[in-house]
């Protein structure tokens, strides 16, 4: 029952990258199953392993957890990363809804066709430069401190930075005008374990690709008609 | 800075309900306003009291919050609702998760085109009757108590019964098969805060309705 946690999820990112970078921000070594074929998929479902029959399931002290968020959740409250207090675990959640959101604009990008991707790209740039990026600005800049929540490293600093770096591959000059995010990009990025996490050979995963779209479709036979927000 | 918790959002259900029912569950009284015109969502935001231009928005403790699982979360935990430990509360979240996906097909469901309105009403069905309510039929029959996780009253189960009304409202029958769930939804209804919300003249809301369309699309016009 003790042991590394285990996630079984496609060889990408979609919804387990978050938990991927928690873990790992926390210090965390983890196992991986990769879903391939629809014939492993199945199984899980015959085994009963899949509470509402979805990956991400994540295998951890003796239980197998779905639903992303509730998986995060506990990781960050087990290591320590979720405040000190029901208020500033409150504000990381309202910092993490919101960073999720605009996540999730880019969650379903590599499901668009050419033509949506670039209204997407455009969609996406947008959100980020007029609603999120100046809501975390001004929080940083607000308080002056190094972390966002409680002057203590939290799951909401792991959550933006994945976020920052993500909304960079679709414009790499998009933090010009956020200097408080600049510096913390720089700041969260040198965190040893992030650090780690961040070099080539880790369990990170790169930007999904076409045979990534594939294995999705194929495994879950969904997402063929995806549209642009 | 005390007193009560206060509500922005629009007078219906939307995102805005399961909040409803959680301060309602856990015996808090609270006050709503009602945006009506595109010009309050305006000042809202010029205010700069919606962090990311949203509502649902909750004054609550001296806090401004806004994104419903994090409000929802704070209540849950200031309440007593959300487990004993950090295992029931994994358990709570990821119940509450799963009926938040299914409630999330009700929530889009006014907005649908009137073609597209029967296939959801059949698809809200099928993931109701496969996906969702026999995971909670498994869970109460295995363990045989009153309450969803660690024999006590939480967040999961008043999410729980808000989706079954919900879904109940689009297909009358839907508990017909699941014997747990029925006598679950009794059970929950007849709990003194519950049965008050489920009572005419309570902060409850009623199905959204063309009014109801037509205000959420003049206040957010994009």
């Amino acid at each position: 029952m003790a042991g590394k946690p285990k996630l079984y999820y496609f060889d990408g990112r979609g919804k387990m990258e978050s938990i991927r970078w928690l873990l790992a921000a926390a210090g965390v070594e983890f196992e991986e199953e990769f879903l391939e074929t629809r014939e492993q998929y199945e199984k899980l479902l015959q085994d009963g392993s899949l509470l509402f029959q979805q990956v991400p399931m994540v295998e951890i002290d003796g239980m197998n957890m779905v639903q992303s968020r509730a998986i995060a959740s506990y990781i960050a409250a087990k290591y320590k990363l979720y405040g000190k207090d029901l208020k500033e675990r409150a504000l990381i959640d309202l910092y993490v809804g919101g960073t999720d959101d605009l996540m999730g604009f880019i969650l379903i990008f590599p499901f668009l066709s050419a033509e949506d991707k670039e209204k997407q790209r455009i969609f996406i740039v947008e959100k980020a430069t007029s609603r999120y990026f100046p809501a975390y600005e001004k929080v940083l800049k607000d308080h002056g401190q190094d972390f966002l929540v409680g002057n203590n490293f939290s799951w909401a600093d792991v959550h933006l930075l994945e976020a920052i770096l993500m909304v960079e591959e679709k414009k790499s000059d998009v933090l010009t005008g956020f200097p408080q995010l600049q510096a913390f990009k720089a700041r969260i990025s040198s965190i040893p374990t992030i650090k780690k996490f961040l070099q080539p050979g880790s369990q990170r995963k790169p930007v999904p690709d076409d045979k990534y779209v594939e294995t999705v479709r194929r495994v879950l036979c969904m997402y063929y008609d995806m549209k642009a927000n | 800075m005390s007193g009560k918790p206060r509500l922005i959002y629009l007078n219906g259900r939307g995102r805005m309900e399961p909040v409803r029912w959680l301060l309602a569950a856990a015996g808090v009284e609270f006050e709503e306003i009602f945006l009506e015109t595109r010009e309050q969502y305006e000042k809202l935001i010029r205010d700069g009291v919606l962090m990311f231009q949203q509502v649902p928005m909750v004054e609550i403790d001296g806090m401004k919050m806004v994104q419903t699982r994090a409000i929802l979360s704070y209540i849950a935990g200031k309440y007593n609702l959300y487990g004993k430990d950090l295992k029931e509360r994994a358990l709570i979240d990821m119940y509450v998760e799963g009926i938040t996906d299914l409630m999330q097909m009700i929530l889009m469901f006014p907005f649908s085109t009137p073609e597209a309105k029967e296939k959801n009403i059949d698809s809200i069905k099928e993931r109701a009757t496969n996906r969702y309510f026999p995971v909670f039929e498994k869970v109460l029959k295995q363990h045989g108590q009153d309450f969803l996780v660690g024999n006590k009253f939480s967040w999961a189960d008043v999410q729980l019964i808000e989706a079954i009304l919900a879904v109940e409202e689009k297909i009358p029958a839907v508990l017909s098969g699941f014997p747990q769930l029925q006598a679950f939804k009794k059970r929950m209804s007849n709990m003194p805060t519950i049965k008050k919300f489920l009572q005419p003249g309570s902060p409850r809301k009623p199905p959204p309705d063309e009014h109801y369309v037509e205000t959420v699309l003049k206040v957010f016009k994009k």
